[in-house]
């Protein structure tokens, strides 16, 4: 029987465990505020079904960013090409299957799209093994020649896709059973919007498993905190990376389907676009935080279609006042990531 | 005699434009834990982190169990059977107690699969780490954090421990804990280096003791040699346990 | 030698293929619009001019201090859309040009005050990004005040009498070269170009630059040594900003005109940041030799593009690679090549090879 109980510290009771819920209250706080804003409660659900749609995709795309960013300090600013990439496939996967995008089975709908999502994401995964191999290996720990480096990979990605599918924008159609408007009560939700919000959820979700499950995703979460640590412990945390930079670009490509099918067409420059909103997130969420990531694009959905009805003018802007005040509160984002 | 478990061999490291290491000779004897002594920025840190492979030794060799580990990349040394315990403790604040002690038992997936003696075993050594099991590591006291980590570099047999100051900034109470519970582990056979600045704590627990100067090893023994002879303790160290008494 | 010493600030090409490439550069532009006759030479001329002044200007920003921004281009659009809406809404006179860029000199300087204030104690990365998403923000509120900005069409104006075309002060033309006010624009263009980068030379050549460059080697060790690097930074910020600012009057100067696209898009950043890199980060000279590089071959190597593209066509994807629109593609992986092969770019290692 061990003497140490008896002269055990003072402090024996842990102080009451609060997790920090207050970050996701800025949630259904926002959603609240703009109600009587709106003002008809039917084009309320609508816009707020629409903010989920696209915030969550919005968070599939920036996850991998922000978990590549806590793990390696590395921040690719060529993400953007993967989620081209992902959207341009759509469109020729999808393009050749018009058989049964045309017909009004939501059953092969889903066949259809289904395989579409897969190629992008392989394809986009395998680029993104490239990616890191060629572009940001050489430069670890280089923050500037990162900055340059990934965004000069994304130029060449975007002329690239410029190369093989063509300067213009491509009409992207939503297959046909997703199409039109399901009525709840008096309000008209999109059923695109909402099949996004479903994919999006179980991707969360599968996401949250793998991160507090299983052992790759303990690594992970200690790995975005205490690199060498890890190593010291015995794992090779560079494999580690090369895994979680490619999935997070396989979940870019797939967010790029995403994207592409609800803004129904592709552009070369999309990746670009989409990117100053992914950054946008991952700072209000605070880098190397998932969940932080969720809230943020949650946040940055759901305003950039309640401004986009209100005000249209300031919808972009209303995005950067939104980073400006949460950073005011919590310099870091709001769940920053506690490094050694 | 037995060959040494961990042998430096002129190592020098460089960090930057700084010479750390000049010239590092260091044995230490299977099964005993020998205490790397010396004061702040005498390189004693830097000496273990060289061993981990986090900073180069160039030139030098690092003979551990045979095999010249100097150029090798810290995984791989780690995986030869060395834990590392640094002086800031790494413990992972976010993640539990729990979470912490299954990442370093490098064979588990979940607790289950952790040696239940063994673990049994660690739980009275170290209370604290029971009893805080589901709670995030970063909640625990200073004291507490040190035995989660040196706990976690025990929760599977390790050839040799290398631990970095366990007593700095803890309370009197809780060091005699910890020379408690590293006389228990030391009752393993285990190979430990200690790296201390308290000659007291160290006095109570080492078997070997090496000194250390700007980047080199001045003095190199028995402990028990050491602690009885007062003026050589006052060259060495400045001090003497006399007057610490 | 002395003289030339002083004027350049102490800071000499130091190598003599350098210098030769400077001297043919300055001698081309100076005498372009007897050199290279005709409008389009002396449009590539003035933009060349231009670009000098603002790619110095970034060089400044990240050459010597280190720092990423992705808001350069704003500044740009500001100093062009000052002086359009002054000329559009004042009417044609040197007191509207003066006070056009006078408001855009004031917005660029509590912009830049701003964002350097706000994000400069933030790491370099979270900098970038946050430029980024505020220069986005601009190039879409610009397009969007249509009654003030004139929207996606931008803005055409006419300029002080003297700069149009249509004065001519002399009867006869000169060495085949009619003096117009075309030619008084143009060495306008070219005498402001000329003081500003002697000026920009001498700051970095100054105290003040020697701290900037100190601290982008070791921010911590300058700010050890007692200099408040917040301060210098924001200061370097705002003068490359000021800078950029004064490239943006002088373009809509030439121009008569401003859109969102000829000062604010986002490929105009993107040449900045090529330039500067493929020129030489931190040299000054970089940007000359390097803007009059890019400048020429955006203007004449499509021309070669094309015909390679037309020689190729049947061949699968190959038109398509080389197709003249495509010539940004190149300049990319020319670009990454640099970033890893010559981080010096083209005036580092002429200096090295001595």
């Amino acid at each position: 029987m061990s003497t140490s109980a008896a002269t055990a510290p003072a402090a024996d009771a842990l102080p009451a465990v609060a997790l920090d819920r207050l970050p996701l209250a800025l949630l259904p706080a926002l959603a609240l505020v703009a109600l009587p804003l709106v003002g008809s409660f039917s084009t309320w659900v609508t816009l707020t079904v629409a903010g989920l749609a696209m915030g969550l995709i919005i968070f599939i795309i920036a996850s991998g960013l922000t978990l590549v960013f806590g793990l390696m300090d590395v921040l690719n600013f060529g993400h953007g090409v993967f989620i081209a990439l992902g959207a341009y496939l759509a469109v020729s996967v999808l393009g050749a299957m018009t058989g049964w995008t045309g017909s009004e089975s939501l059953f092969l709908n889903l066949l259809a799209v289904l395989p579409a999502m897969l190629v992008a994401m392989a394809v986009a995964g395998g680029v993104g093994f490239a990616f890191e191999r060629v572009i940001i290996r050489p430069v670890y720990g280089q923050h500037l020649k990162q900055i340059m480096i990934t965004m000069g990979g994304m130029i060449v990605g975007e002329e690239l896709i410029k190369v093989v599918w063509g300067a213009q924008t491509i009409p992207l159609p939503l297959p046909a059973a997703f199409r039109g408007a399901l009525l709840l009560g008096d309000a008209a939700v999109e059923k695109y919007r909402l099949i996004a919000v479903v994919i999006g959820l179980i991707v969360f979700a599968a996401m949250y498993w793998v991160l507090s499950r299983t052992k790759v995703g303990l690594l992970i979460r200690a790995g975005v905190q205490d690199r060498e640590m890890v190593e010291s412990l015995g794992y090779r945390i560079r494999k580690l990376f090369v895994g979680v930079f490619v999935a997070g670009s396989a979940l870019a490509g797939l967010g790029g389907v995403m994207w592409g099918l609800y803004q129904q067409n592709v552009t070369p420059q999309m990746g670009a676009q989409v990117n100053v909103l992914i950054f946008i997130v991952i700072i209000i969420g605070g880098l190397g935080s998932v969940g932080g990531c969720f809230i943020g694009a949650l946040l940055v959905g759901l305003l950039a279609n309640y401004t986009g009805f209100l005000a249209p003018k300031v919808a972009l802007f209303s995005n950067i006042l939104l980073m400006v005040l949460i950073l005011l509160w919590r310099p870091q984002g709001i769940y920053p990531v506690a490094k050694r | 005699m037995k060959e040494p478990l961990l042998r430096l061999e002129g190592v020098h490291t460089h960090i930057g434009a700084y010479h750390i290491l000049h010239g590092v000779d260091l044995e230490v004897a299977r099964g005993e834990l020998t205490v790397l002594l010396g004061r702040n920025g005498a390189g004693k840190t830097t000496t273990l982190r060289s061993i981990m492979g986090l900073w180069r030794a160039e030139p030098g060799r690092v003979w551990f169990d045979g095999d010249d580990i100097a150029a090798r990349a810290t995984p791989e040394i780690a995986q030869r059977g060395i834990a590392y315990v640094p002086e800031n403790m790494g413990i992972f604040a976010d993640l539990t107690v729990r979470e912490n002690m299954i990442l370093a038992a490098r064979g588990a997936r979940r607790a289950e699969d952790i040696d239940a003696k063994r673990l049994d075993w660690i739980f009275g050594l170290f209370p604290a780490v029971k009893k805080f099991w589901q709670h995030p590591a970063g909640l625990l006291s200073g004291g507490q954090k040190q035995m989660l980590a040196v706990a976690r570099a025990i929760v599977e047999p390790r050839k040799l421990l290398l631990i970095d100051e366990p007593s700095k900034g803890l309370a009197p109470a809780i060091i005699q804990n910890m020379i408690a519970a590293f006389r228990q582990l030391k009752q393993t056979d285990t190979t430990i280096l200690l790296v201390e600045q308290n000659f007291n704590f160290a006095r109570q627990l080492g078997d070997q003791v090496a000194v250390m100067d700007d980047g080199r090893i001045i003095h190199a023994g028995a402990m028990a040699e050491l602690a009885a002879d007062d003026g050589l303790q006052q060259r060495l160290l400045g001090l003497s346990l006399a007057a610490h008494q | 030698m002395a003289l030339i010493s002083r004027v350049l600030s102490g800071d000499l090409p130091r190598n003599r293929i350098l210098t030769a490439l400077l001297i043919a550069i300055v001698a081309g532009l100076a005498f372009a619009p007897f050199i290279f006759p005709g409008a389009k030479a002396l449009n590539v001329a003035a933009k060349i001019c231009i670009f000098i002044v603002l790619v110095a200007s970034f060089d400044l920003l990240l050459g010597y201090t280190g720092i990423v921004s992705f808001a350069h281009t704003m500044f740009f659009g500001i100093g062009a859309y000052g002086v359009a809406i002054a000329l559009t809404r004042l009417g044609p006179s040197w007191a509207a040009v003066a006070a056009g860029i006078a408001a855009a000199l004031a917005l660029s300087l509590l912009l830049s005050l701003l964002i350097g204030l706000f994000s400069l104690r933030v790491k370099a990365i979270f900098y970038a990004m946050i430029t980024l998403a505020v220069a986005s923000a601009f190039q879409t509120f610009a397009s969007q005040l249509s009654e003030i900005t004139g929207g996606e069409d931008g803005l055409s104006f006419k300029v002080p009498g003297m700069l149009t075309p249509g004065f001519s002060f002399a009867e006869q033309p000169f060495l085949g070269v009619s003096l117009d006010g075309k030619l008084i624009s143009y060495y306008l263009l070219f005498a402001v170009t000329v003081a500003l980068f002697l000026v920009m030379l001498r700051i970095v050549n100054s105290p003040f630059g020697r701290v900037l460059q100190a601290i982008r080697e070791n921010d911590f060790r300058a700010e050890a040594l007692g200099y408040r690097t917040v301060v210098y930074r924001t200061l370097s910020n705002v003068l490359s900003a000021g800078f950029a600012t004064l490239a943006g009057a002088l373009l809509a100067l030439w121009l008569r005109y401003n859109g969102p696209d000829t000062s604010l898009s986002f490929e105009i950043m993107i040449d900045i940041l090529l330039i500067v890199v493929i020129g030489g980060m931190g040299t000054m000279y970089g940007a000359v030799v390097g803007a009059t590089l890019f400048i020429i071959a955006q203007n004449y190597l499509q021309d070669v593009m094309k015909l390679a593209s037309d020689a190729a066509a049947g061949v699968p994807l190959l038109p398509d690679l080389v197709h003249p629109d495509r010539w940004l593609l190149w300049l990319g992986i020319l670009f990454i090549l640099s970033v890893y092969r010559f981080p010096t770019g083209i005036v580092g290692k002429l200096r090295a090879s001595q």
